[in-house]
């Protein structure tokens, strides 16, 4: 194991800097892009959105931003996660390689930028009047859950894809569709009970919502919110490694 | 008595023809749900027994659609067979259309590192070795130039240089003793003539009976996925694929 990892630790290093710098094309403005993308989102979210919502919720831009980036976080990580095994096609077919490197890969990248992404969310916090306090740390917890919960989904998505191709067409409508049920620019508490556990069911509305709790009510989500975050993560890391397992060996015949 | 690199055993390759990529799963769902969809398994090796030696040049001869480029898949170990066992013992480096997976827009330095580690070299061993390569590639010049300007026959002159770099205890070749134009074919063979002759147990796909007769101490004749023979008798096996019975047999 420490071996294989010994083995592996440069290829990896080589193909998230590739994978790096073909995200930001080789441009100051590449990763500085990355910052302006959701700061114009959440400019004009919170422009058509505060006049709808942000009466009644407090700290409205942050709230918001928070559901921005993680969604963002979550689509990026797996949709490139999807395309990671198909993309390198030209290495798998001929060069004896583990395939998972290149999903594992793909997340940091999608890590990295959302770290970025971050430092706004946190400098929001303060332009806003929030204290810091120690509960900004564990904001670190969801996210850790949600990069392994990416992982495991670009594993899932990166063998469906290898087979059939159109899967990258019904993954973004259905992406869609979990944006609408992520809560993002508005409080479910709006919503009738009978709508409600849709917003409940679903693993990145968890995220988002814990990090709401920590940063703009300050509570410390309850042990059972806590639990829900890391089962969502644990039981997409397994489906995404029961794929990988079972029909890796396959892939090669597809590509 | 020297040293088992290689043993197949009953080697069967088969996997399912169904055009799923194309399809998607949209009509996939459909067709199952009506039970219309045909899984024809396309069987593109079958029973399939060798052994090689270290230090064996092993030359698999056979028509186009033979399973060749398959059999070294499988030794290469970026294929699996469906049935039997194949055993490696040693590093692999294959020397398979050399010239995919390079990033196009990334410079002939990076694809460089990114090619070596991609073949398991280590950071260290790159350092040492770039300018090695670089001069070899002749590619002194190009260095910071991005892949895709370089020419068709640069690329392959760097893949190769990368490629054969290593020690490798095997060396798969399909198709490729020497690549590039004039006096860097004639470099390029010398340069794997001396691989080969170091010692490594050495797997070629040629369709060249007369390079495999002048290099191969063993043959696998190969046809439509079936092994017809396997044998140190080079000599006996080429004139008999080479038969007036079979050159028909095969068009």
């Amino acid at each position: 194991m420490i071996k294989k990892y010994e083995k592996y630790h440069f290829l990896f290093s080589v193909l998230v800097k590739r994978d790096f710098n073909k995200k930001y094309n080789r441009t100051v403005l590449g990763a500085l892009w990355s910052l302006l993308s959701p700061l114009l989102m959440v400019l004009t979210q919170s422009i058509v959105f505060t006049h709808f919502f942000g009466r009644t919720t407090p700290h409205f831009v942050v709230y918001m931003f928070i559901g921005n980036i993680v969604y963002s976080f979550f689509r990026q990580a797996t949709t490139d996660g999807m395309m990671a095994i198909e993309s390198n096609a030209g290495i798998i077919s001929k060069i004896r390689v583990p395939k998972y490197l290149f999903v594992f890969s793909k997340n940091v990248v999608s890590v990295i930028n959302m770290l970025l992404t971050l430092i706004l969310l946190f400098t929001f916090c303060f332009a806003d009047g929030m204290a810091f306090s120690w509960k900004w740390i564990m904001v670190a917890y969801p996210l850790l859950c949600l990069t392994v919960f990416n992982i495991g989904a670009g594993l899932l998505l990166s063998g469906v894809y290898v087979f059939f191709r159109d899967t990258r067409y019904f993954y973004d409508i259905f992406c869609v569709i979990l944006m609408y049920f992520s809560a993002i620019f508005y409080t479910i508490s709006s919503f009738p009970e009978h709508i409600q556990w849709l917003f409940n069911i679903n693993p990145v509305f968890a995220y988002i919502s814990y990090i709401r709790k920590l940063l703009i009510y300050s509570q410390l989500p309850s042990l059972r919110h806590t639990m829900l975050c890391l089962g969502y993560a644990a039981i997409m890391l397994g489906a995404g490694c029961l794929m990988y397992f079972k029909k890796n060996r396959s892939y090669i015949y597809q590509l | 008595m020297s040293k088992q690199v290689v043993l197949a055993e009953d080697i069967a390759v088969m996997y399912p023809i169904g055009n799923l990529k194309n399809i998607g799963l949209k009509e996939y769902l459909i067709r199952k749900i009506k039970k219309q969809y045909p899984m024809t398994m396309f069987t593109a090796l079958t029973d399939v027994s060798f052994v090689l030696n270290e230090g064996d040049m092993l030359g698999i001869i056979g028509s186009n659609g033979a399973g060749k480029s398959t059999l070294c898949k499988i030794i290469a170990e970026i294929m699996y067979p469906s049935k039997g066992s194949i055993t490696v013992n040693g590093n692999v480096a294959a020397l398979l259309e050399l010239t995919t997976g390079f990033d196009a827009h990334m410079t002939v330095r990076e694809n460089t590192y990114l090619r070596g580690a991609i073949l398991g070299y280590s950071k260290q061993f790159l350092d040492e070795k770039y300018p090695e390569i670089i001069d070899f590639a002749e590619l002194r010049d190009f260095q910071e130039f991005a892949f895709q300007q370089l020419s068709s026959g640069m690329k392959a002159r760097l893949a190769f240089s990368i490629a054969c770099l290593i020690q490798p205890e095997i060396i798969i070749l399909d198709e490729v003793l020497s690549v590039g134009d004039g006096a860097f074919k004639k470099k390029s063979e010398a340069k794997m003539l001396e691989v080969i002759n170091s010692g490594a147990t050495t797997i070629i796909v040629s369709h060249s009976i007369e390079q495999v007769t002048r290099l191969c101490n063993k043959v696998l004749w190969l046809d439509h996925g079936r092994q017809l023979a396997f044998s140190g008798n080079v000599a006996e096996v080429c004139e008999e694929y080479n038969s007036p019975k079979h050159k028909d047999g095969r068009k």
